[in-house]
């Protein structure tokens, strides 16, 4: 966003979606005005139906956190800076709704008196941070967090993902409003009126920023921001965590109850892996150095690769590496069985039973560390 | 921190050349929202680059005649539009299709007069919205700019909103600069990312409990104060006649502007 005391406003394509008048026509800033109402609308209703006199002191004071938050220069990983919109961080606190209202209010006053942003452009700038990052980000902490307590180190990840992922779709639909113009808006001898590049431009120079700075910038504060309320205010977490346990040692058979489905899908998966038998041959660059000197497999090996034969000698390289180590079960299949169905499947719930105690023993050292920590 | 202070700079600014005897200060706050308003979409909508050019030229003889000085449009609008926009719109001179003009020297990349064209339509464009939008709040109190977005429909409830939040916007930043200060006063030397970062996060985090809070002791204030829900905004506006002509004036340069921009 730049300094506010230099004019802000034009750090489009680098790290700030706040797009300014004259980079959109009249008819597109209409169109996205007429986008975002509705959604004014019913997120004013939802507000006075639910806080009625809570609405206003509430909505005021969360605008003008967002608008501070937006100031924040945050030193990334890797020696750049960048600035979070609070999208995030407003969605988990208030909900999707109040959000909208309180990004819509500081993306206002950042307009009309801070000119970061333009006045035509603010349905703009509001349907795509404001609206767009709220649903998103809302939707992604919910689907990611689950039921797990509330203290939950998932939670800070949802959190940090939630934000990200708001963040590049407000970004994704600036570069695709600015990528159209082009091909909707030119002069008589064919100069672009508006936003000068293509959607293979646009998108790309915009995505490219977001996904490398200002997302994670977002990513930094939602999840730093959560895990500093999970330690100081628990409670502010649970107006978005319905149904929620407290903290982690709570209530750990519910949260084996909510991964039940998926242990269920992980079973007939399991059970189906033997399908992969039907796939004849080895996958292309999955040969052994035996099958340089099988006719059958050369054969196969050449039809796979556009008819070049195979080298006629192992090469040097391959033969000396795969030495080095001998699998415990080559190839998914067990020496003591006679069954190769049951061998693939016997592999199967070996690796997933390995992979989930894994994870067990990891999320077990994780939480005591956090403890001591 | 430069960023904090650059608000509360700004916002001082806007109060002290919002008080003084010019041009733009006389004129009814509904009138200039709406006026200016319309000749930022006339400028906007324009398909022609000298219309723009009158358009930008009429916001600069505003300014003069409203007291702004040329140092505050310059660091606050004109540098920042043509340096960033600037460089955004410098690739569209070799990259947008049309007939070359001419080639960059040992590059040989192709200057089309399509591209020119291109770039000068969106930096003139900033420029001159972005002039017009800053002189509405460097002519007009703050609160006035909010009063007369009623003129525009605009949900009584949402203005009041506004207002306060400008106000909270105005503690939060202080609150924000004081711990900040703070924690650079007990610092040696430089900060490491990491630590800058969480000094952030951990400012970002105290800021938002303080928000709670506040926003707690505000409505038992308001409570208190007898606010049952009920929201009302004192209009003190009068239109005189002088205040027409401008209206009318500003719609139709507005409307020339956009006339004249499509032929």
């Amino acid at each position: 966003m730049g300094t506010l005391a230099v004019s802000p406003c034009y750090d489009l394509y680098v790290g700030s979606m706040h797009i300014p008048d004259g980079y959109l026509s009249p008819s597109t800033c209409a169109a996205l005005y007429v986008g975002a109402a509705p959604f004014w609308y019913v997120a004013l209703r939802r507000l006075k139906r639910l806080l009625t006199t809570r609405l206003v002191p509430l909505l005021s004071v969360f605008a003008a956190f967002c608008f501070v938050v937006m100031m924040f220069n945050l030193p990334l990983p890797g020696g750049t800076t960048g600035h979070a919109v609070g999208v995030g961080i407003a969605s988990i606190v208030l909900g999707p709704w109040a959000s909208i209202l309180a990004v819509s209010i500081a993306l206002f006053i950042q307009a009309v008196f801070f000119g970061d942003g333009g006045i035509t452009a603010l349905g703009a700038n509001c349907l795509n941070m404001a609206v767009a990052g709220s649903l998103v980000s809302y939707l992604a902490y919910r689907a990611i967090s689950g039921r797990s307590p509330i203290d939950s180190p998932r939670r800070v990840l949802a959190a940090g993902v939630a934000g990200y992922l708001g963040v590049n779709v407000a970004a994704l639909l600036a570069a695709i409003e600015f990528g159209v113009q082009p091909m909707l808006f030119h002069d008589a001898s064919g100069a672009p009126l508006y936003a000068p590049y293509p959607l293979s431009i646009a998108i790309p120079a915009m995505m490219i920023g977001h996904l490398t700075i200002a997302g994670v910038a977002e990513f930094v504060v939602s999840a730093g921001l959560v895990a500093w309320l999970q330690r100081s205010h628990p409670s502010l977490l649970r107006g978005t965590a319905p149904g929620a346990p407290e903290a982690a040692n709570e209530n750990d058979a519910a949260g084996w109850r909510a991964v039940r489905p998926l242990l269920a899908g992980l079973a007939a998966l399991m059970l189906l892996t033997p399908i992969g038998i039907l796939a004849a041959g080895s996958a292309w660059g999955e040969w052994s150095p035996a099958d340089f000197a099988n006719p059958a497999a050369r054969r196969q090996i050449a039809t796979a690769s556009s008819n070049q034969n195979p080298p006629t000698r192992v090469p040097h390289g391959l033969e000396l590496l795969s030495t080095v180590w001998t699998a415990p079960i080559p190839a998914y299949a067990p020496r003591f069985l006679r069954s190769q169905s049951f061998g693939y499947f016997l592999s199967a719930a070996f690796g997933a039973g390995l992979i989930l105690l894994t994870a067990l023993v990891a999320d077990r050292l994780f939480e005591r560390r956090r403890r001591s920590g | 921190m430069h960023g904090f202070f650059g608000a509360l700079e700004h916002a001082l600014e806007c109060e002290d050349l919002a008080r003084s005897d010019g041009l733009l200060q006389k004129i009814d706050p509904r009138v200039k929202l709406i006026g200016i308003l319309a000749l930022v979409v006339g400028a906007a909508a324009s398909r022609r680059l000298e219309v723009i050019g009158v358009v930008f030229a009429a916001g600069c003889v505003m300014a003069l005649f409203s007291h702004v000085p040329l140092r505050t449009l310059v660091l606050r609008v004109w540098a920042g539009a043509f340096v960033f926009t600037g460089a955004i719109a410098l690739p569209a001179i070799f990259l947008t299709p049309g007939a070359p003009i001419r080639h960059l020297p040992f590059v040989g990349w192709p200057v089309t007069f399509e591209g020119l064209r291109a770039a000068t339509y969106l930096v003139s464009r900033v420029e001159t919205t972005a002039t017009l939008s800053m002189l509405l709040v460097l002519s007009t109190p703050w609160t006035h700019v909010l009063k007369s977005l009623r003129a525009l429909r605009v949900p009584v409830v949402l203005v009041v909103i506004l207002g306060m939040t400008y106000r909270y916007i105005l503690l939060l930043i202080e609150t924000a600069i004081e711990m900040m200060d703070s924690r650079r006063s007990r610092t040696v030397g430089r900060l490491e990312p990491s630590e800058g970062r969480r000094l952030a996060v951990a400012t970002a985090g105290v800021l938002l409990s303080k928000t709670m809070q506040l926003s707690g002791d505000v409505y038992l204030a308001m409570q208190s104060r007898g606010f049952r829900g009920e929201v009302y905004v004192l209009d003190e506006f009068r239109m005189t006649a002088r205040d027409w002509g401008w209206l009318a004036l500003f719609l139709a340069s507005a409307a020339a502007a956009v006339w004249i921009g499509q032929h």
